[in-house]
């Protein structure tokens, strides 16, 4: 078996996942304000955090190359570190260029990056993005209102095991004099899943 | 105990279908692809969700051609897998020859 974790906390997790999805295909939550509400409980664990790790690699050259080459070891400059969950994760960012597209996914469950990124959106979670984002990432990025250059090479990061991804997004253009606050701004969860350009 | 494997290396992904937990994704069982780099050492997963003794091992991103993993496709996908899901698939095996 390999489609979910044993034991209580998976049962646990999975009748959550099942009364969520019976909330929302009866209209009775929506599933934006449920992601928003853990976002406001979670409120040290935020896409913020890994919007500024993000615009301080925009505005530091030396500081990029720190973080491509040891993520855990550059987090820290920014007060950052993977160490919410048991262990201090390890974490490598991924970074798009004009030929490459990076996109995270956990095949297996739900790994995500939450001390960088928050609490995962449901979709994340969902079979149907866990499942097809590895077979046909172009058209699930397409879905997303995301559509690739055809010259772009896709890279799909499956963090099913004890690593956790970060997509380091490419500099919107005209953002040139932007400060690291405004560059942080144009920093969204999904440009740091690879669902969107930025 | 050093790692099996290193950047560059061709391995083959475990057939294996257990019973029990695993953290070997049923989509790139059996394909092979080239080892990114390791990525620590943690204990096997079959072993620890048993309760059973489970020394930390290598865990290896490895990464697989989407041609090599579904027969179609122009993507990559990289995958961490745990040094005992994994074999020698030689040095220059072409996996899209196999």
């Amino acid at each position: 078996m390999s489609g979910d974790h044993d034991g209580p906390a998976a049962t646990i997790a999975a009748q959550v996942r099942r009364l969520e999805e019976l909330l929302e295909q009866r209209g009775l939550v929506d599933p934006e304000e449920v992601d928003g509400r853990l976002a406001a409980f979670l409120t040290r664990a935020s896409p913020a955090n890994g919007a500024r790790v993000v615009a301080r690699a925009w505005r530091d050259e030396a500081f990029r190359g720190r973080l491509l080459a040891d993520a855990n070891a550059a987090l820290p400059e920014l007060g950052l570190s993977m160490g919410g969950g048991l262990q201090d994760q390890r974490l490598t960012v991924v970074e798009n260029t004009k030929d490459r597209h990076n996109v995270i996914v956990c095949t297996l469950c739900s790994c995500y990056p939450l001390a960088l990124l928050g609490p995962s959106p449901t979709w994340y979670k969902s079979e149907a993005y866990r499942s097809r984002v590895v077979r046909d990432p172009r058209a699930v990025l397409r879905e997303f209102g995301f559509e690739l250059d055809p010259g772009v090479r896709v890279s799909v990061w499956d963090a099913s095991a004890e690593s956790r991804y970060m997509v380091l997004p490419r500099r919107p253009a005209g953002t040139e004099d932007a400060d690291e606050q405004a560059l942080a701004a144009h920093v969204t969860r999904n440009g740091l899943i690879g669902v969107a350009p930025v | 105990m050093g790692e099996r494997f290193g950047p560059g290396d061709r391995v083959r992904a475990s057939r294996t279908d257990p019973a029990h937990h695993t953290r070997i994704p049923r989509y790139v069982r059996g394909a092979v692809g080239t080892v990114v780099e390791p990525e620590g050492r943690h204990p096997l997963p079959d072993l620890s969700s048993r309760r059973l003794p489970a020394e930390p091992e290598p865990v290896y991103a490895v990464q697989f051609s989407a041609r090599e993993l579904f027969g179609a496709g122009d993507h990559t996908v990289t995958v961490a897998l745990w040094e005992s899901y994994l074999e020698s698939a030689g040095a220059g095996t072409r996996a899209e020859e196999l």
